[in-house]
């Protein structure tokens, strides 16, 4: 018991307490500039939050970008599992390889992306090369949040293949020869085997895709700062302005809380719906 | 060849079974195809960083140059940058081979009255967001006691803001890793530990020279996870770190890009340069890091 202590210690201050100051700091108006701590105020700040159009715009903002990224991610993901799960020389090679995106720091592959989409920048010349004209990528409020989601595609690739192929690893291998001798196809192998195989890995990769878009952050502080207008401003993105450029802690810590219950929910939601179709 | 017949067909040669399924040349070259188209963006980051400033970027630099690394190890605090992500990421990889191990160890071999409850509690914090809990962290590292011009009761100063102090607070206990070391010494025999203690020796000595040794796998995973997470965080220094005398690689990078009229050579040898560490850690583990990521699962 002595050997559980100073983690479990460590895990009380600073995880459990944070959550419950966060809790009462969601009830409170607060500003560290102000010489008294913080004061209750009730419900104000959540009250206030659900009436305030740009909190409102950030949320459908935040749900945008994990619907448009998460399909797409998750499907190349599972096509270049599937190519991958079979031994021949120089696979490992290419595992390791799309790896890469996923170890870099989500910071530095904005760098590389800020450039590809900047206006002398790889995908204006390829446009040039096939005589269209340029686009101003970032700037642009119809643009701007798609380019950044193509970049988060390209960056979870790499995490979400290596688990799914993790995944069809565990698919017992005479379930396929049994279904061969059914006559099955390929296609309808991979309905009857490997899907219903994959749903446990296939289910936790959507959750955590989730958690982890929901909360994206770096991308959008180094590509768009939010902007322009606001077409980026995500939730997570939101919160960092409200606590830490206008100082107000209690609303922050509101709309951290309502980000919380909403990927909670989608979550779960995503997690039933895994479980949910088990034939 | 008679006796050869008698074994089983599946215990022969795999290959010659597999010969009626499809070539495997299309989904090598398929691979091979994405696998370049991905990792493009980093051969033009490379070719970015060595092309001199105002020249037209191109596969291969014509004039291949060095001034743009000169430039940005000059300009962004990358010495203090390095130094103090060094240290943070040192502080954080020793604590959490350490802590949390010997946390999971003990929840594995050595349970006590309401173990589990607490184990499942720790864990249960796995699923709290980070937004969650960075404001109050935040206020807790400003309003730490004794810190930073901080009276016993934590106010009067700045506390751990704009300090290394600061800066590796929240990475000292990882709970996955709780969570990973009691998996994985879940697995070993308990006996060797019954064995010592009948000879006497005390649980700390155990753990140390019994079953500790036999856990570097799960040591160097560890390692691996808690390098790249704290080496590649960008939020939590961003509102730690006020100057830059607490800056880190990753805030030293934005600083370029955030430079009005971005210098885009210098931006990517910076890039560059603060990448390398965490590639080499993963190439060097790969193996270990890809397996032991899909047995975590841990964040992406």
């Amino acid at each position: 018991m002595l050997f559980v202590i100073p983690a479990a210690l460590y895990v009380v201050v600073f995880q459990f307490i944070p959550v419950a100051y966060g809790l009462v700091l969601s009830f409170s108006d607060y500003s560290p500039l102000d010489r008294g701590g913080p004061e209750f105020i009730g419900w104000d700040n959540y009250a206030s939050i659900f009436t305030d159009a740009s909190f409102a715009r950030a949320m459908g903002i935040t749900g945008r970008y994990v619907l448009q990224v998460l399909p797409f991610t998750v499907a190349i993901a599972l096509g270049l599992a599937l190519l991958s799960n079979r031994v021949f020389r120089g696979v490992g090679l290419f595992r390791t390889g799309l790896y890469v995106p996923h170890v870099v720091s989500l910071t530095a592959v904005s760098m590389v992306w800020l450039w590809i989409y900047s206006d002398s920048g790889l995908v204006n010349q390829v446009l040039d090369f096939l005589g269209l004209a340029p686009q101003r990528w970032l700037t642009t409020q119809d643009a701007a949040l798609n380019a950044v989601s193509a970049m988060r595609i390209w960056k979870a690739l790499g995490s979400n293949m290596v688990l799914l192929l993790a995944g069809l690893q565990t698919v017992p291998k005479d379930l396929y020869e049994a279904a061969r001798m059914d006559g099955a196809n390929a296609w309808q192998q991979f309905r009857a085997v490997t899907l219903p195989g994959l749903r446990p890995m296939l289910t936790y990769v959507v959750a955590m895709d989730i958690i982890f878009l929901a909360q994206g952050f770096p991308e959008i502080f180094v590509l768009t700062q939010g902007g322009p207008y606001g077409s980026t401003t995500t939730v997570n993105y939101l919160i960092y302005t409200e606590a830490f450029q206008y100082n107000q802690m209690g609303s922050a810590s509101a709309m951290a809380f309502v980000l919380f219950a909403f990927i909670a929910a989608f979550t779960i939601v995503a997690i039933r719906v895994g479980q949910g179709r088990r034939s | 060849m008679a006796l050869r017949s008698a074994v089983p067909a599946a215990s022969l040669d795999a290959p010659v079974r597999r010969r009626p399924r499809d070539p495997v040349w299309p989904r090598a070259l398929t691979l091979a195809l994405v696998t370049l188209a991905v990792l493009f963006p980093f051969w033009w980051m490379i070719s970015l960083a060595f092309t001199p400033e105002g020249q037209s970027v191109s596969l291969i630099p014509a004039e291949p140059t060095v001034e743009n690394f000169r430039i940005a190890v000059q300009a962004a605090n990358l010495d203090t940058a390095f130094a103090n992500s060094t240290l943070v990421t040192v502080v954080a990889v020793l604590t959490n081979c350490i802590v949390p191990v010997i946390a999971g160890y003990a929840f594995a071999h050595l349970p006590f009255r309401g173990s589990s409850i607490v184990f499942y509690g720790l864990l249960s914090t796995v699923a709290i967001p980070g937004s969650v809990t960075l404001i109050p962290l935040f206020l807790m590292a400003k309003n730490f006691p004794l810190a930073g011009g901080n009276d016993i009761f934590g106010s009067g100063g700045s506390g751990l803001l704009d300090s290394v102090g600061g800066l590796m607070l929240p990475y000292l206990v990882g709970t996955m890793n709780i969570f990973l070391s009691r998996q994985y010494f879940a697995s070993m025999d308990r006996g060797f530990a019954e064995a010592a203690r009948i000879d006497g020796a005390g649980e700390l000595r155990i753990f140390a020279q019994i079953y500790l040794p036999m856990a570097k796998p799960l040591l160097a995973l560890v390692a691996v996870f808690s390098f790249t997470g704290v080496w590649d965080d960008f939020l939590w220094p961003l509102v730690v770190s006020t100057s830059e005398r607490s800056t880190t690689v990753q805030l030293a990078i934005t600083t370029f890009a955030s430079s009005g009229d971005v210098k885009y050579g210098a931006l990517m040898a910076a890039t560059i340069l603060v990448t390398i560490p965490v590639l080499v850690v993963f190439l060097v583990n790969q193996r270990g890091f890809i397996s032991g990521l899909a047995e975590g699962g841990i964040k992406g």
